[in-house]
């Protein structure tokens, strides 16, 4: 009688526990130095104001672990952080809630949420703009102790500037560096990328220097390859190295010749459990204090409001101080080239 | 593996043709001993059966969806009904008829819409690389049209928003996308390719499956025998040592067989990383000049999985040769015969089981590794299960990874066939 009754008080338990399970949020991003600044402005305080529980985890991008959560119709993640060059994509291929605009608050200076974000911030109706940044390129001063490369060609350049090349396994970024490697101006890129022979030149181009590139799938490996040798040059979202030069001291160069600019937006993966909490969540979490604090990784702010917060020694650091120097990642492009190129990028690592 | 189905059966069925014959026994008798053969049965049914309920859920039907998957494809079916319907009289010569092509632009407006048109540029894709991009940006122009003119003429606006649709080729990838059940995973596997015409040839982009195969069996015949040139010394060492010192010894085989396989393989990246403990060593003593790259690569791959799979040579060689009596040898050397002589006519022949079970273990085993090489491997010391892997979770092509896993699985088949006409099943042992 006592095991049935245990029994019994278990199922309870376990019937009780399962829809105060469901109701965390699962929040991800991409950890390291940026996941830091987000816990610190956007997920602790939600956390304090709220009493909700939020599970903060990692991920390494891309849009494939959302296609697998949809389409096995086995949601995990209810908000996630993901970059506009995956964004168009994920959104036109259902992996995403469109986010209705009026859950936005003001900024704190009264303007009204749709005037105060930048107009990119809200181009997609399945995100909501957090940060500003831009892949850029750094290299190890101990390593280059007669200056490192300074352009995109030289970073193209290895009998100038010898060593491995960290790049992250993906198409995006690397495909757009290889043509302007090989001299295409920075505003055809896309335009050159979408033909065939541009895709040929392309590979073409990469395939000059593929015995020198080491490949990594995470943005925080960007910065431990640096460190630790396994790379001297290493692409980076600005931010990761920013962090370590600011907060270890690590003798790393920023070059934001040919960075691609891009925003990174909160998404609500499609079938999320947590709607209604989702969208409190990015509620807060996209006003002007808490993007603000995303300056801790030299991120630029999507509202206008929160530039008044911005600290004096960070802004040579924003990308936005840096636009004329490189290129704006075309989401649409990578929404509509980004299965063909990203299959033919795959064969081409295999061979 | 030789037992008759008349063993298995207990004595009364072999027995039964001449208790027929015997009219000593009564119907009656007869009828009871037959129940009393089935109640047997009955009961080795029942003491088996939680094994076979568990082999049906947890292998056998996994195994079978798997292989099923490989040739069943209703993903194109499913999003475009109506197109493929409107094709199904169409022999692949020239364009499809204009119904079919408006009722596709109509289609695709929709599944726009719905945004569900990336799942079937997805589909397509993988008959006609390149096709993707066609769909979706075809599919986001047609979005931006009234339906009305797209139901009115489709056919002819195809062409004016990319000139692909002007060709028959994207069609006849539609068609054969739209196949629910399809070889095309596995021609795909081989590297193979079907023409316009229907027939088969090589795949005119680069050969990737192949090479794959070939050079994971490779890497799995390299490790088998580094962990045979490892182990089998060690083993002969350990079986010829007193019990007492053998079994203490015996801990230092097993201490890393316990230890989780993560921690040995990270281990490997702390020691083999470009400023690890290798290359920071060699580079002290002044053997380089720059680290080595040993970290992602063949190497680094081949390394790892010979330390991690040893555990499984010595095993089964070292419960063989304590069941070998010394005094075979000595009867050999008594004889005149020189050690290394012995050796090979007495010692190895009387061992064979053990080096056979080891050797199919490891083989097999390193066949279908995947957490090693995924760690350390890079882009060179992939192996075919990271593919699947990759197909499985990343480009979500469970087709081919099905296809890919189908070949893979008939590959180790026909190893462990070829083994046992050549070595014989019967000669491994594990102990």
């Amino acid at each position: 009688m006592t095991t049935a009754r245990r029994l019994l008080a278990a199922t309870v338990f376990a019937a009780l526990a399962l829809p105060v399970a469901a109701q965390d949020l699962t929040v991800v991003s991409y950890g390291g130095a940026y996941g830091a600044a987000q816990r610190k402005h956007m997920i602790e305080p939600f956390i304090a104001k709220t009493g909700k529980n939020v599970l903060f985890e990692d991920y390494s991008g891309g849009i494939a672990e959302m296609k697998a959560q949809v389409e096995a119709g086995n949601i995990l993640w209810d908000v996630v952080d993901i970059e506009a060059i995956d964004l168009e994509r994920a959104c036109a291929e259902g992996l995403l809630e469109s986010i209705p605009r009026d859950i936005l608050p003001a900024g704190a200076d009264g303007t009204a949420a749709l005037e105060d974000f930048y107009a990119d911030g809200l181009a997609n109706e399945c995100g909501v703009g957090v940060i500003f940044w831009s892949t850029i390129f750094a290299y190890n001063r101990d390593v280059f102790t007669a200056g490192g490369p300074q352009t995109i060609a030289d970073l193209w350049d290895v009998a100038k500037f010898p060593g491995k090349r960290g790049f992250q396994r993906r198409p995006q970024v690397n495909l757009e560096w290889a043509l302007i490697a090989d001299g295409v101006p920075m505003d055809q890129v896309y335009e050159v990328l979408a033909t065939p022979e541009g895709q040929d030149r392309a590979f073409a181009s990469l395939d000059k220097i593929r015995g020198d590139i080491v490949w990594f799938d995470s943005w925080s490996q960007a910065p431990v390859l640096l460190n630790d040798g396994g790379a001297s040059v290493v692409q980076s979202a600005n931010g990761r190295i920013f962090a370590v030069v600011m907060d270890e001291k690590r003798p790393f160069e920023m070059i934001f010749d040919g960075q691609i600019f891009d925003i990174d937006v909160w998404a609500i993966l499609k079938g999320s459990k947590n709607i209604d909490l989702a969208h409190e969540f990015i509620a807060f979490a996209t006003g002007t204090e808490p993007l603000a604090g995303m300056q801790d990784v030299a991120y630029g702010p999507t509202r206008r409001s929160s530039n008044a917060l911005i600290a004096p020694e960070v802004v040579p650091y924003l990308p936005s101080s840096h636009i004329d120097k490189g290129l704006r990642a075309d989401g649409i492009f990578w929404a509509d080239y980004g299965e063909a190129l990203g299959e033919r990028f795959n064969q081409w690592l295999l061979q | 593996m030789t037992v008759t189905p008349a063993a298995s059966t207990g004595p009364l069925p072999r027995k039964a043709a001449p208790l027929a014959a015997d009219l000593a026994l009564t119907a009656g008798e007869r009828r009871h001993a037959r129940r009393e053969v089935l109640r047997h049965r009955l009961t080795a049914l029942l003491l088996v059966a939680p094994l076979l309920v568990f082999l049906a859920f947890a292998f056998i039907a996994p195994i079978g969806t798997m292989l099923f998957r490989s040739v069943h494809n209703p993903g194109v079916m499913q999003l475009i009904p109506q197109t493929l319907d409107a094709m199904s009289g169409w022999d692949d010569a020239g364009l499809p008829p204009a119904e079919a092509r408006t009722a596709f632009a109509v289609e695709l407006r929709a599944l726009f819409g719905e945004r569900r048109s990336g799942r079937l540029g997805e589909e397509i894709n993988r008959v006609m690389p390149g096709a993707s991009s066609t769909i979706q940006s075809t599919g986001r122009r047609l979005n931006g049209m009234p339906a009305a003119e797209v139901e009115a003429d489709g056919a002819d606006l195809l062409p004016t928003i990319n000139a692909t649709w002007g060709e028959p080729r994207i069609w006849r990838a539609m068609h054969e996308a739209g196949r629910t059940f399809t070889d095309r995973n596995f021609l795909t596997a081989l590297d193979l390719e079907r023409t316009p015409d229907g027939s088969i040839q090589p795949r005119a982009s680069a050969r990737i499956y192949i090479d794959l195969y070939v050079k994971t069996l490779r890497m799995a015949l390299v490790i088998t025998l580094l962990t045979v040139a490892l182990g089998y010394p060690l083993a002969f060492f350990l079986a010829h040592q007193r019990a007492s010192r053998a079994n203490m010894l015996m801990i230092f085989v097993l201490l890393p067989f316990w230890t989780s396989l993560l921690v040995r393989t990270t281990a490997w990246i702390t020691l083999l990383q470009t400023n690890g403990v290798v290359n920071s060593t060699l580079l002290r003593l002044g053997v380089i000049d720059r680290p080595l790259t040993l970290l992602y690569t063949e190497f680094a791959t081949v390394l790892a999985m010979t330390h991690i799979l040893l555990p499984f040579m010595v095993l089964p060689l070292y419960a063989v040769m304590r069941g070998i009596d010394p005094s075979y040898m000595r009867a050999a050397m008594s004889m005149g015969a020189r050690p290394v002589r012995a050796w090979w006519s007495v010692y190895l022949p009387a061992s064979l089981p053990g080096l056979s079970a080891g050797a199919m273990l490891v083989f097999i085993i390193s066949v279908g590794y995947y957490i090693t090489p995924a760690l350390v491997g890079g882009t060179d010391g992939q192996m075919i299960s990271n593919l699947i892997a990759f197909h499985m979770t990343e480009s979500n092509n469970w087709g081919l990874a099905a296809a890919l896993g189908t070949l893979l699985l008939a590959l180790i088949l026909a190893i462990y066939f070829l083994f046992d006409r050549l070595v014989g099943a019967s000669n491994i042992k594990l102990g």
